[in-house]
């Protein structure tokens, strides 16, 4: 499968003490953003020192909800709220745990995402641009939350739609969980999207797709397909993420910060209906492949224009 | 789950706090601070450490008990120590909780 191809193995000088002549072919030791906590995620995409947490878990902000049905809390919910600067520019991070409860949305972790963007909000209406950035890692609403989830996950996607107004609202989905449910739509919301290979975006994730429409509709353990379907670089081929980026805090870094420079987009994605639309309308349902999707949703003449924002 | 808690003397204040690890499978959060002091107001002015375990495994009480008293036969800091326990093994414990003393002693006011 593709996301372990990208493991990178290489002690670079090793390398090179036991050969030296082949010191060039030598792979580059990655500083992988899959492998780092939620807060590390926070700490890595903002300017060296300059992250300080909100509501972090010494506040003790958790849910009251699972431990009525018996489940360890986090102190924090699973959600990392960091401000800081990113090229030295006031910014604002929201970063979800996929370790805990799947870095479902929860009340209070949904809230505090929420919270955070209208404070970017409230600050740009003033005149302060805050950078807001949302590292989704999340199966979408927390199911022992289920209502007090889905209605701070509509709170989430108001406060974006109205941020990117002001500021371009940059998402980021690394991996290994992904982006689904209601997230999937805040996602789609964003100004830009950055994701890597091991990404994936979608309503329902794969394992629900098989129990809800039959194996014969998608082998969930099939991973080549899954990625196909719904993997990072799918998503950036037919225009529906904007930035693919190896396993690399560096390159995701540079890839948020290039997005900020970028500015807000003349048109957001979701505010392109009849596009899309006329996009959906060619689908055809029973012949359609990843490969013709990439076509018909990312026509050739646009890959020049697409490649420009990668 | 199961909540449990767990006093020790202790020699020295913390002033320092610390958070480590994450509450996911096989794993746990430890949050490290200092005792709150109205505990020492007594004449004797004792030191103590306080745990408070939240553990989605139940039953365990006693190794718990185990894994802490090793613990603080080693350390000394009068520290109000906060576990969030999803199924942890012994040893992953004993690790998570030197790495919350190590990353106190790195700084980090409370």
């Amino acid at each position: 499968m593709s996301h372990a191809a990208d493991v990178r193995i290489s002690d670079p000088s090793a390398a090179q003490a036991a050969h030296p002549e082949a010191n060039q072919a030598a792979p580059r030791l990655r500083d992988s953003f899959i492998e780092l906590p939620a807060r590390e995620r926070a700490r890595a995409l903002l300017d060296a020192g300059s992250f300080r947490e909100l509501l972090g878990p010494f506040d003790h902000i958790e849910s009251p909800w699972l431990p009525l049905q018996g489940i360890v809390c986090q102190a924090d919910d699973g959600c990392v709220i960091a401000r800081g600067t990113i090229d030295g520019e006031p910014a604002v991070i929201a970063a979800l745990e996929s370790a805990f409860q799947g870095g479902s949305i929860g009340e209070v972790s949904g809230s505090k995402i929420a919270a955070a963007l209208e404070m970017a909000l409230r600050d740009c209406e003033r005149g302060k641009r805050v950078r807001p950035v949302v590292l989704f890692e999340t199966g979408g609403v927390r199911l022992q939350e289920a209502n007090l989830g889905l209605a701070v996950i509509a709170e989430i996607q108001a406060a974006i739609v109205a941020l990117r107004r002001h500021v371009p609202v940059v998402g980021v989905i690394a991996g290994m969980v992904g982006c689904f449910g209601g997230m999937s739509l805040a996602a789609a919301l964003c100004s830009y999207l950055v994701v890597t290979k091991q990404a994936r975006l979608g309503m329902n994730g794969p394992e629900v797709i098989e129990q809800e429409a039959g194996i014969e509709e998608l082998d969930a353990t099939d991973r080549r397909r899954v990625w196909q379907l719904i993997g990072g670089e799918q998503r950036v081929a037919s225009a529906l993420a904007d930035q693919l980026v190896d396993d690399d805090s560096h390159a995701v870094r540079a890839a948020v910060r290039a997005a900020f420079t970028q500015g807000v987009p003349a048109a957001h994605r979701s505010e392109q209906v009849d596009t899309f639309l006329q996009r959906l309308a060619r689908v055809d349902p029973a012949s359609v492949t990843p490969e013709t999707l990439r076509d018909v949703y990312n026509p050739p003449a646009h890959h020049a224009t697409n490649g420009e924002q990668a | 789950m199961e909540h449990l808690t767990f006093d020790y003397p202790a020699r020295r204040a913390v002033t320092t706090r610390a958070h480590v690890g994450v509450v996911g499978s096989g794993d746990l959060e430890v949050l490290l601070s200092p005792a709150s002091t109205s505990d020492t107001s007594n004449s004797d002015n004792a030191l103590s450490a306080h745990v408070v375990v939240r553990t989605s495994v139940d039953g365990y009480g006693h190794i718990w008990k185990s894994v802490l008293d090793r613990f603080f036969t080693r350390y000394d800091g009068a520290a109000q120590i906060e576990i969030n326990d999803f199924g942890a093994t012994p040893g992953v414990v004993a690790l998570r909780l030197a790495e919350a003393v190590e990353a106190a002693g790195e700084g980090d006011a409370a």
